[in-house]
């Protein structure tokens, strides 16, 4: 076992920080569903139109500057996204609802290949986060221990803020049940919005770190993110952050674990077997609540 | 015994079913001057490509619209499907002596016969090629409904917006699969597969002169399966279908089978994505598993939401419209400049770039999705019929308004 360890730590360590960035697109998906049961197919996109953003500010901006930057623009343009292309559609079939996010993904995938030239765009290299550290036998950039830590941090924010806030309340009933909050005097639309602001706000922090391990951002790079993050937050229960945070870290620890035993060809495949099997084995997932259809 | 009566057939089905033959034929003779007697130049260079790719869009379009229109079953599977039939397609038409130079990688490969040219033995070339591609074809449909099988087993229990992240899934690790070097003898691994028998092969000799199919070949497979999609709609299975994606609770509270219903919807629509997916590598003379991921999919899925969830007629020519605007008539998007029609110049636009036609296309989609949700044809089919209906009860009621002033 030890030797097993010893020889994987790279993978286990990639793994862990992969888990982490997961999470935090994750955490977007599981709030977004808890709200308005809509699988944001586009919030893997912002991610990546995060990681553009930053590419293009580094240009011209000193490092820091560009990283409020990035926060800031891709809160903006999930709450844009929301009010564009979700809201006109609140009363319409869930099926529109889903189109529209489908639509939306393929607009900012094909908007990002325009801006770019569909050349892949040098990710800046961030001080401190880009440095090499030892760890034992492997050598890893800084930001895969701090992916981690930063993300234990950031959900336990997130988690006592859903807890313990107005807004979180407000969230937590929204959730339960749409009409009856409503009539209870809670503003909808402003909830729904901070949902959206507080999905993107932790989309761009995984962004930093994420394209920071891996150098290079292109339009497509933030499909595959998207759809793991997604199978996490299906894992964990779709509506619970806790749960797509376990289920990111389970998914990132696997599928890196699989690269580490030679089986990269089935790395991707696998985070969908996983969800097919969460999905006939437990459909609610780790943490998930029952719910059952009414006539 | 008693007769049963006919109904008798109203005067403006007569005329639309009559219209509708005529213009089917007009197609067909413009599609056999194109491959045989027009001269190339501009116009059909662009002309061609796109009404074979239009056909082959709109018999995917269709068999999607069959699951997602009908149905009511939310499935992303359809790039992953037509992957396979891509694939069993190629895999069994490369010719014998090809194989050494496709699966250069891996050995020759281990499937060392191509069924056109087993036929071509027997029936001469040009007969080979056609029964081959056709059964060739049907391979491909089988294979690939075969596998729609196997998922819908744990697949169709899944509820909407969990289905369509299961077939999305589904999508994506068969393309692992078949890129995955394991399976190299038989899939050339993430290699191009090609030499296979393609459009070009479908060709009639008769005496000196030849007879090419190039386009009608597409267009006669694709309306065949059109044909026999809207033949399943239009049946009591076709109903079942509608009733499922109304109300599931209430159909299934009226005796129907969900499971078994939705899994026949969910297989003769792979069978159809497989086929298409067939087409579109004879259409394209080499294939890989690369491009079909979840982008070909939402594209298929716009073409459908453009076209009316729900309308037949409506993904057909929202497939061609598609095609039509993304090959040709929005390609200057890309080329830099604004062309000023019927002088040979252009007006150079500094964002005219590569890409910007994307941009476009995708601007129009999500005004499309936000404010005309109904799509060109709403869940309404194009009936020649009905317009002849229409255009007499307007001059009827315009005569009646007539007579009224003259009256007055």
């Amino acid at each position: 076992m030890s030797e097993f360890i010893s020889s994987n730590l790279q993978y286990l360590l990639t793994g862990i920080s992969v888990g982490g960035q997961y999470a935090l697109i994750a955490i977007g998906y599981t709030m977004v569903y808890g709200i308005l049961r809509l699988i944001n197919f586009a919030h893997g996109d912002v991610f990546m139109i995060a990681g553009l953003i930053m590419v293009y500010a580094t240009a011209s901006l000193p490092i820091y500057v560009s990283i409020i930057l990035v926060l800031a623009a891709t809160v903006l343009l999930g709450v844009i996204i929301e009010k564009v292309a979700y809201k006109p559609l609140r009363s319409a079939p869930r099926m529109s609802v889903m189109i529209s996010a489908i639509g939306v993904s393929y607009l900012l995938q094909n908007c990002a290949l325009y801006f770019t030239g569909g050349l892949p765009q040098v990710y800046p290299e961030i001080p401190f986060l880009s440095e090499k550290i030892n760890v034992g036998p492997a050598t890893t950039p800084m930001v895969t221990l701090v992916t981690p830590v930063l993300t234990l941090a950031l959900v336990i924010a997130l988690v006592s803020l859903i807890k313990y806030t107005k807004v979180g309340i407000a969230m937590r009933a929204v959730s339960k049940d749409f009409e009856t909050s409503e009539l209870m005097g809670i503003k909808i639309n402003s909830v729904i919005s901070f949902t959206f602001v507080i999905g993107c706000f932790l989309a761009a922090v995984g962004s930093l770190l994420y394209f920071t391990a891996y150098n290079s951002v292109i339009p497509t790079s933030g499909a595959m993110p998207g759809l793991k993050a997604f199978v996490a937050a299906v894992f964990g229960g779709i509506g619970s952050v806790p749960g797509a945070v376990i289920g990111a870290f389970i998914i990132g620890i696997c599928e890196n674990i699989m690269k580490g035993l030679g089986w990269t060809a089935f790395s991707d495949a696998f985070t969908f077997v996983l969800l097919i099997v969460i999905l006939l084995v437990k459909p609610t997932g780790i943490f998930g609540e029952k719910s059952t259809d009414k006539v | 015994m008693e007769k049963r009566l006919k109904a008798p057939v109203a005067p403006e089905k007569k005329i639309g079913n009559i219209i509708a033959v005529v213009l089917i034929a007009a197609v067909y003779v413009l599609l056999y001057l194109l491959d045989n007697v027009l001269p190339t130049n501009s116009v059909t260079t662009m002309l061609i490509p796109v009404l074979r790719k239009g056909a082959i869009y709109a018999m995917v379009c269709v068999s999607m619209n069959l699951l997602n229109g009908f149905t009511g079953l939310f499935s992303l599977g359809q790039a992953g499907f037509m992957l396979i039939g891509a694939y069993s397609y190629a895999i069994f038409a490369i010719p014998a002596e090809q194989h050494a130079a496709v699966y250069q990688y891996f050995e020759g490969g281990s499937i060392q016969f191509s069924i056109p040219q087993v036929l071509s033995g027997v029936l001469g070339e040009s007969g080979g090629a056609f029964l081959g591609a056709i059964i060739c074809l049907i391979i491909a449909g089988a294979v690939a409904a075969v596998f729609a099988a196997l998922i819908g087993i744990p697949v169709l229990r899944l509820k909407s917006d969990y289905l369509a992240i299961a077939t999305l899934g589904f999508a994506e690790i068969i393309r692992a699969v078949f890129q995955w070097d394991g399976l190299g003898k038989i899939t050339n691994g993430s290699n191009l597969l090609r030499k296979y028998t393609s459009f070009s092969d479908m060709r009639v000799h008769a005496g000196d002169t030849t007879i090419k199919f190039d386009s009608m070949f597409p267009f006669l497979i694709a309306m065949l399966s059109i044909l026999i999609i809207v033949l399943l709609v239009n049946s009591s299975y076709g109903r079942a279908f509608k009733s499922i994606r109304d109300d599931e609770i209430a159909a299934e509270a009226m005796g129907i089978n969900l499971f078994k219903h939705k899994m026949i919807s969910f297989v003769v629509s792979s069978f159809f994505a497989g086929v298409g997916g067939a087409l579109l590598a004879m259409f394209q003379t080499t294939i890989q598993a690369a491009p079909f991921r979840s982008t070909m999919t939402y594209e298929i899925l716009l073409m459908v939401v453009i076209g009316g969830i729900g309308s037949i007629s409506g993904s057909c020519i929202a497939a061609f419209l598609y095609i039509a605007c993304s090959e040709w008539w929005l390609r200057f998007l890309d080329s830099g400049a604004l062309p000023i029609p019927f002088v040979d110049a252009s007006i150079p636009v500094p964002f005219f770039r590569d890409g910007f036609r994307k941009v476009v296309f995708s601007v129009i989609i999500m005004v499309i999705v936000l404010f005309f949700s109904r799509g060109i044809m709403g869940d309404k089919e194009l009936s020649f019929s009905g317009m002849i209906r229409k255009i007499k009860n307007r001059t009827k009621t315009a005569a009646a308004a007539a007579g009224e002033e003259d009256a007055q």
